[in-house]
């Protein structure tokens, strides 16, 4: 990966510039819930700009940090061994269709299940710790990354396989150097998906099992009507998401999509 | 002296017999062009040849160090430029990566590819630009004997003209060895010393015949006679352009 360092400062100056698109419309979800405060009134609705206050008031307090950390952590955790996991199964899977055959109909039952009921479930195991979030996190989240990685594997270019075989490489290399990146098509979607899951499903986990962490505020919140509160806390939550997918996903994402850029015509580039 | 010597190949798919009884020998630096109806095996013997697929029996032997293959479709990786598409072989060959630059060059001039190519990406390259890509990927790794399993097919009449000249102009300039799978007797006579032909039905090759000169130095209506006399008057040719459609997978 030689890519010349104006070409990647270009690529990233208008990656920069995109962020106005996304702010315009963070500005329209603004005024409509501005819209809707101002029919509801502020005990339905707080207003965007009180919420924001709500933040900046729990931007403040350590104790608000230690809760959005503690959430944080349990999704990334959460989210690497789904995403470790999920990978290294779809990849045998993806390479063995009687494999996939077998997990295909244990994917529907995983899927199948209520999310709330491995809650409870996970509740009477683990009681309110990491390890309750944890585990919902990886059922939730564990089949979308699984299909993922075995789908890239089994729809891989196979004329691509044999040119590397023409040219002596052997199953592993062949595995490394053009099965692992035709992956990246289906896995990369899966492995995005499957974040914002774990974020979410960290959050609704420690909510329903009392575990702490922006679920424990929200529904400390909900006990006290502090409607401010609960949206300020939302905000934090998607906000958190959002940094660690901009941080994360999208600059790996960028790097492997390089090429499908490159098919693109000048000016319709997204 | 062969470098390349296929004896009763014989190779069966799903139970059903696809080559028997495959007898060819290839000499150092001769090109021999297979020719053949439309689904009689060819390019299964190709890659049986190659090592790509494994004969059910009989004897195959390799007097060459390294072969190259080049295939219908070009097969490039669409997430590499042009450039490290090229150095695939050397990267799989484990030449260490600060002599790849010097030998991707090399080929990539020896394919008339412009620098200017080299750090686009295949989907910014016209069908002609790819194969060219193709051809030089197989050029870098420095073969003795290339395998070309239908290379142009795909391409029009010009630019298969001008491809035909890079293979007959690479490979007479290096003295390679290789077998050029084709079902065109025009193109066969253009860029092979000797053309095969393989029965219809992949039970043996049928016989060859030498063609005059190196390819390099015949003419245009020399190609053309000889295709002329060959379907008129030499029996060996009489079915390769019969078609079974239903043969064809």
């Amino acid at each position: 990966m030689s890519a010349s360092l104006p070409g990647r400062a270009g690529r990233i100056l208008e990656f920069l510039w995109s962020g106005w698109a996304g702010l315009a419309a963070l500005f329209l979800l603004a005024a409509l819930w501005q819209a809707g405060h101002e029919a509801y009134g502020p005990f339905i609705l707080t207003s965007p700009q009180d919420t924001l206050a709500a933040v900046a008031r729990l931007a403040g307090d350590p104790a608000s940090w230690a809760l959005a950390g503690l959430t944080l952590q349990r999704a990334i955790t959460g989210f690497a061994v789904v995403a470790a996991a999920g990978t290294a199964l779809g990849l045998i899977a993806g390479y063995s269709p009687a494999t996939l055959r077998l997990a295909r109909p244990l994917i529907t039952v995983l899927m199948g299940v209520p999310p709330i009921a491995w809650i409870v479930l996970a509740m009477i195991w683990f009681g309110g710790s990491d390890a309750t979030v944890r585990t919902v996190i990886v059922v939730s989240a564990l089949p979308v990354v699984f299909l993922g990685a075995a789908q890239g594997i089994a729809t891989r270019d196979r004329s691509l396989d044999r040119m590397a075989q023409a040219f002596g490489a052997g199953p592993v290399r062949r595995f490394l150097v053009i099965g692992l990146r035709q992956t990246t098509t289906t896995l990369f979607p899966a492995l995005a998906l499957a974040l914002g899951t774990a974020f979410k499903v960290a959050v609704m986990a420690e909510l329903l099992a009392n575990a702490g962490g922006i679920g424990g505020a929200l529904a400390n919140a909900r006990i006290n009507l502090d409607i401010a509160t609960a949206l300020a806390w939302v905000v934090i939550a998607v906000g958190l998401l959002i940094a660690v997918e901009y941080a994360l996903v999208h600059p790996v994402k960028a790097e492997i999509d390089r090429w499908r850029r490159a098919a693109q015509p000048w000016g319709v580039k997204r | 002296m062969s470098i390349l010597a296929l004896k009763a190949i014989e190779h069966a798919y799903l139970g059903r017999s696809v080559l028997s009884g495959i007898d060819l020998r290839i000499d150092a630096g001769e090109i021999v062009a297979l020719v053949g109806p439309s689904g009689c095996g060819k390019s299964t013997l190709a890659h049986v040849a190659a090592g790509l697929i494994a004969p059910k029996s009989g004897r195959l032997s390799r007097g060459y160090e390294r072969h190259a293959m080049i295939f219908q479709d070009p097969s490039l990786m669409p997430w590499a430029t042009a450039s490290q598409n090229i150095a695939l072989g050397l990267r799989l060959a484990r030449v260490p990566r600060t002599m790849r630059g010097a030998r991707v060059a090399e080929a990539a001039a020896q394919a008339e590819l412009q620098p200017g190519d080299l750090d686009k990406y295949p989907v910014e390259l016209s069908g002609g630009m790819r194969q060219r890509v193709a051809i030089a990927r197989a050029l870098a790794v420095q073969p003795d004997f290339i395998f070309f399993d239908e290379p142009f097919t795909a391409l029009d009449v010009a630019l298969r003209r001008r491809m035909q000249d890079l293979v007959i102009g690479t490979c007479s300039e290096a003295g390679l060895a290789g077998l050029f799978i084709t079902h065109d007797l025009h193109e066969a006579a253009r860029v092979a010393h000797r053309v095969a032909v393989l029965d219809t039905y992949g039970r043996g090759i049928l016989g060859s015949r030498a063609l005059p000169g190196a390819p390099a130095e015949r003419s245009d209506s020399a190609v053309q006679d000889w295709v002329r006399a060959a379907l008129a008057g030499d029996p060996l040719f009489r079915h390769i352009h019969d078609v079974d459609e239903r043969r064809i997978a």
